[in-house]
């Protein structure tokens, strides 16, 4: 082959590399371009305080941000205690084997079992049979099991970033295993744990399809009081922004509204990401002076 | 002794995992029994049409879903696959540090897009533009489901596709260097073939995500029960017919349970997929090892 096209080929190639990963740049701006550019002038602070009003016309969001937070909190409370405890059996206790290897696969399978999926199991098994109704705690439920197996890998990981003669030190001391993992193996890798939780929580709050059958309501304003709240129908965010864009029929009345609450969710995602990688970025420096 | 009961409770939410699968599949079997039984596996699995709240005649056949949910699918992947992987070779072989450091919060952004704010995007921007670009009254259509779900598979093609390039070993692109192989030579005919192997499961975990994807294709592809002829067709896709219809139904109907036999058959299907992409990583990684 000859040289000038040898390089030709190379420079060629390269620029087409290079021009991939504009477009995934361009296709990102896009998106933030359209949703800041027009959900920019509906959110206020009257739309984020207030109830939907005039058959969802006008008004605010508040009762879906008052929803998302309340199923969230119980998909934390599901997930965290089950997927840290998942964690320390996998990385602290198992030794390599059949069961070790079983978990792990089924581990990997859970997070790609379809949301719709864990949709119909929420409503057969937390609705249905456990008798729970659409409500909070259902919803809660089903997106706690849907988050579980990102807990259990983030945790997992926090728990490796631990340093074995941490755990040797205190062994060496005459400390039980468990002695061990408590005080010198857990403190360490709590703040990675959260880290974890946070990003875990980003994605529940974003889900839709999980919720569907499970409790969310198309217009539900009345907040009622803890725990009373947890079994009832409600609200949220991203169910709020489906049934506004697909479901209502005064569309171009609604599209303003659409648009803010499209906002306020993708900021609260990046806000709760954030968050993680502040915590991430703390607790590394922190390491690194110990 | 408490350290024995310690050992058995973590162990016990280790075990949880498996279930938790377990449950979610015997759930659906139970719940889908009645149906299969009813009206044989048959119905389901070769007819085209569905009907379930016909007054003359109800039909239960799922294939025109199943075609849509792959036309949708492969749509997406054939974006998807081209761009993602060029996109991760930049990362791991082309791009300078600076430029990393920028694309890969770009990816992880990416990702953290909830699907519903995508489907929205394809109602709202997508949609309007396909029809202008075809002449069409709505834009809502196959493609569009195919555009919206190759950028949701982009960011998991481009992290694991990545992760597999960069662990080729540093000795076969020495190699292929000293012999005389200029950089893209090397990243084309050594490099990209050392890493086939996770690229493939990216691709088929991308896939498989396609696959399971609800809310995108449930807005902006039409949802038109019938067999689609062309991308500018309207689609309904498996995932869309379970959130439409699971509302309506009565609970322990046989429209319910058939819903449920479509739940089911999209938990085998993503779990094959699953199966066979973690098969692959597998043998990728012991080879690396």
């Amino acid at each position: 082959m000859r040289k000038w096209w040898r390089k030709l080929s190379e420079a060629l190639g390269f620029a087409l590399l290079g021009l991939a990963a504009l477009l995934v740049v361009a296709v990102l701006v896009l998106i933030m371009y359209d949703i800041v550019a027009k959900g920019g002038k509906a959110v206020t602070w009257e739309f984020i305080t207030q109830k939907p009003t005039k058959g969802m016309t006008a008004g605010g969001i508040w009762p879906a941000i008052v929803g998302t937070f309340w199923v969230s909190l119980v998909t934390v409370t599901v997930s965290v205690p089950l997927g840290m405890c998942a964690a320390i059996y996998l990385n602290e206790y198992a030794r390599q084997g059949r069961l070790v290897r079983l978990i792990r696969v089924a581990i990997r399978n859970l997070s790609g079992v379809p949301s719709i999926v864990y949709g119909l199991f929420g409503l057969g098994l937390f609705v249905l049979t456990l008798n729970l109704g659409l409500s909070v705690l259902a919803a809660g439920f089903t997106l706690g099991l849907l988050t579980l197996p990102w807990t259990i890998t983030a945790s997992e990981e926090a728990l490796k970033t631990v340093a074995f003669s941490y755990r040797e030190g205190a062994l060496a001391l005459g400390a039980t295993k468990w002695q061990t993992i408590r005080t010198n193996v857990l403190p360490y890798a709590v703040p990675g744990m959260l880290t974890g939780t946070i990003l875990g929580l980003a994605r529940a709050a974003g889900e839709t399809a999980p919720i569907l059958f499970t409790g969310a309501a198309f217009f539900w304003p009345f907040l009622a009081p803890f725990p009373k709240v947890l079994t009832t129908q409600f609200m949220a965010l991203p169910y709020h922004l489906f049934i506004m864009s697909t479901q209502h029929h005064e569309i171009g009345k609604v599209r303003p509204l659409a648009y803010g609450t499209a906002l306020v969710l993708v900021m609260l995602i990046f806000l709760l990401n954030l968050g993680a990688v502040l915590i991430r970025y703390r607790f590394r420096r922190k390491f690194r002076r110990a | 002794m408490k350290e024995n009961a310690l050992r058995f409770f973590f162990a016990a939410n280790g075990v949880l995992a498996i279930v938790i699968l377990l449950g979610i599949f015997s759930l659906l079997f139970t719940e889908s029994l009645p149906a299969l039984k009813e009206l044989g596996v048959g119905e389901f699995l070769f007819h085209l049409c569905w009907d379930p709240t016909s007054p003359e005649r109800a039909s239960y056949g799922i294939l025109a879903m199943v075609l849509s949910t792959f036309m949708v699918s492969f749509g997406a992947l054939a974006i998807a696959v081209p761009v993602g992987v060029a996109c991760a070779a930049f990362l791991a072989d082309v791009a300078p540090p600076q430029v990393r450091e920028f694309l890969k919060p770009v990816v992880e952004i990416l990702a953290s897009i909830p699907s519903v704010v995508v489907g929205f995007l394809g109602v709202v921007l997508v949609g309007p533009f396909i029809a202008r670009l075809f002449h069409m009254p709505s834009g809502l259509c196959a493609l569009n489901g195919a555009l919206l779900l190759a950028v949701m598979a982009l960011p998991t093609i481009v992290s694991i596709c990545e992760d597999a390039i960069v662990s080729v070993p540093q000795e076969f692109k020495s190699a292929s260097l000293a012999l005389g192989a200029t950089k893209w030579q090397t990243l084309v005919h050594v490099t990209l073939p050392s890493a086939s192997s996770g690229i493939i499961a990216a691709v088929m975990l991308g896939m498989g995500r396609a696959i399971g994807e609800t809310m995108t294709v449930l807005m902006a592809t039409g949802n038109a029960a019938a067999v689609p002829r062309s991308f500018l067709d309207p689609v309904r896709t498996m995932t869309a017919t379970i959130a439409i219809e699971m509302g309506e139904t009565v609970q322990g109907s046989l429209h319910y349970q058939s819903l449920f036999v479509i739940g089911l058959l999209l938990f085998c299907m993503t779990f094959a997929v699953n199966v066979v992409s973690d098969l692959v990583l597998e043998r990728f990684q012991r080879v690396r090892r």
